[in-house]
């Protein structure tokens, strides 16, 4: 499982930023979700997985006695991946909105000439 | 001292942004709400900067979940600082903004969003969690996304998309740091992070992740490979908004940077080297960026980028005054820099242009105004007693101590080339004559009304006075400057008083 993890996180980062040196705006968008997605596995994977119950003590004992998971790299995921959405929904917007305005997909046809006011 | 007060002036500002939500369509109300809001942030930061100078820290465990269990809010000396600059700046900006911004950005939900980002800025120097600090950036970099981009043209989204791109990835190498720090220490508090990186045995790893943290607060912060965003995101919003960006936010990744590299990380001599190494390439290339430009505010911009070397300069020589020299820049770069930014924007109010070359003859129409320009762009410079020479004489002094001439070089070109600059602006803006008569058409500061005027130069007099006075008792300054750098050589105090004194 951890040996799979970390294929998945590599694979994850290096398409990422393969994506991101592309020049087309959608790939661009991709790239960056995708690395969004590798660290929030990066997490999980470096929080270290263990096959175990929930971290909930029962009443009558007063400290942890067998192994339990790790809550906080979950609430650091769900945390992370809420933001992620709102920076995704805005990158969204924003290049929708590049699009309508130059015409292409092509983040090279914003290169405009430097006017210098 | 434990106390709740650490709170108040997030909340002040959270307060604000939502009380101006019930008033989205009503300019003047807005107007009126951000600038009350704002004042009472600042005296509420103000009140909280002398409780840290007289009582030390302020912390706060949020909900009673001790440390390092729990959230928690500090403050030391620098935290203190930061944010009453931030709260003098917002107020200074947001003055500023009532008459500089058109309506329809006001009604775009412009107040709304500024008070959001400052929230975010507060949040992430108070916060004494490493996590916590990531989502106050994230809180931050998603209001600057909104600031610069609404209303855009064309000639804006290349930098927006640029900005909006380096941001993120930023982030997503912040966050990968944050894994790999709790992987390897299984915390998140930052003073516990102190400890436990410390008994870490695979120093390799802790070194890696540091430079992790580094590029993601470099890319934050503007330093040199990452740089290249800034000058073309920076002078496309309008000024009130540059004013802000070009002032807190590229210092919220130095303080970031000082944070963890002062509390969690004490770096070993490859950083040390590598931290030398790139103050020398962000000062020479931010530097040599504004020599062709034309525009003012490309050259602010690139100033911007050229100046972000002093502290990095400051962190690579890692001595105690060092670190005076870089909380000194700090409290003057913050102020003079977002001011520089409000006379832009007041020169594009008068001129209709920042480009040197159809701009002139400002000083013989408004000869006021001009003395206060060029008293708040000399103090850039750093021409004595103005606030920037204290630091620079203090940051030169160190690195001629610390035997590191390729710095000591760097340092002075940047501060020559500031000055050639700076001095190209005022003769070619201020001095010579206009090469073109000034018409009713492109002069629209007489049209404002009084208020408006009021409004637009009393920020920009207000921090002028404060740059003048940090320069004229620099003393007073210095020690402030000496106290934090004090507590930043010093981390254990940090440490004790977070996780309290059984550690």
């Amino acid at each position: 499982m951890e040996l799979l993890l970390v294929i998945l996180v590599g694979a994850f980062y290096s398409s990422g930023i393969y994506m991101m040196f592309r020049r087309s705006m959608v790939k661009l968008l991709l790239g960056l979700l995708l690395l969004g997605n590798g660290a929030n596995l990066l997490i999980f994977l470096i929080g270290g997985i263990t096959k175990g119950k929930a971290p909930i003590i029962k009443p009558e004992n007063n400290a942890f006695h067998e192994i339990y998971a790790d809550p906080v790299p979950q609430a650091l995921i769900l945390t992370a991946i809420v933001i992620s959405f709102a920076l995704t929904a805005f990158a969204i917007v924003l290049l929708k909105r590049v699009y309508t305005t130059t015409g292409s997909d092509d983040l090279d046809s914003l290169n405009v000439q430097d006017l210098d006011i | 001292m434990i106390t709740n007060f650490i709170l108040a002036p997030i909340l002040m500002h959270m307060f604000t942004a939502i009380v101006l939500l019930f008033f989205w369509q009503k300019v003047l109300v807005q107007k009126i709400i951000s600038i009350v809001g704002n004042s009472i942030a600042f005296l509420l930061c103000l009140r909280m900067f002398e409780m840290t100078m007289s009582n030390g820290y302020l912390t706060l465990q949020l909900g009673s979940w001790q440390a390092p269990f729990g959230i928690t809010f500090i403050a030391d000396t620098l935290s203190a600082i930061m944010v009453l600059l931030t709260a003098l700046v917002s107020l200074a900006v947001g003055i500023y903004s009532t008459a500089s911004l058109n309506e329809s950005r006001i009604r775009f939900g412009y107040f709304f969003i500024f008070h959001f980002l400052v929230m975010g800025l507060l949040g992430a120097f108070l916060t004494g969690d490493i996590f916590n600090l990531y989502v106050w950036f994230e809180v931050v970099i998603i209001s600057s996304f909104i600031l610069l981009t609404v209303g855009g043209k064309k000639r804006q989204m290349e930098g927006a998309i640029k900005y909006v791109t380096m941001n993120m990835l930023g982030s997503v190498i912040f966050l990968t740091a944050i894994g790999i720090l709790y992987g390897i220490t299984g915390t998140l508090n930052i003073a516990d992070l102190a400890l436990k990186v410390a008994q870490v045995e695979n120093t390799g790893l802790v070194t890696v992740t540091s430079l992790l943290f580094f590029v993601a607060f470099g890319i934050k912060s503007a330093v040199f490979p990452l740089y290249f965003w800034l000058p073309s995101a920076y002078h496309t919003p309008p000024s009130a908004i540059a004013a802000i960006f070009g002032g807190l936010l590229t210092k919220m990744g130095v303080y970031a940077m000082l944070r963890v590299f002062t509390v969690i990380f004490q770096p070993d001599y490859f950083t040390l080297v590598l931290f030398s190494v790139i103050a020398i390439l962000t000062l020479l290339t931010g530097a040599l960026g504004t020599i062709n430009k034309k525009s003012i505010r490309r050259v602010l911009s690139y100033l911007i980028v050229c100046h972000i070397g002093f502290f990095i300069a400051g962190m690579g020589l890692n001595t105690e005054w060092a670190f005076v020299a870089i909380v000194f820049y700090l409290i003057h770069d913050v102020i003079v820099k977002s001011n520089v930014f409000m006379i832009s924007g007041v020169i594009v109010k008068m001129r209709e242009t920042v480009d040197m070359t159809r701009l002139g003859s400002l000083l013989k129409d408004y000869p006021k105004f001009s003395f206060v320009a060029a008293l708040v762009l000399f103090s850039l410079v750093g021409i004595p007693p103005l606030s920037g020479f204290w630091p620079k004489i203090l940051l030169f002094q160190e690195t001629f101590k610390q035997e590191n001439y390729l710095l000591l070089a760097a340092l002075i070109i940047a501060s020559f080339v500031t000055l050639f600059v700076i001095v190209r602006i005022w003769s070619e803006a201020f001095w010579k004559e206009s090469p073109k008569p000034i018409t009713e058409e492109i002069d629209h500061f007489e049209s404002f009304p009084f208020s408006g005027k009021i409004a637009l130069i009393a920020p920009i007099v207000g921090l002028a006075f404060v740059s003048l006075y940090i320069g004229l008792s620099a003393n007073s300054f210095m020690k402030l400057s000496e106290k934090a750098a004090y507590e930043m050589k010093n981390p254990e105090i940090y440490i004790e008083n977070v996780l309290g004194a059984k550690q």
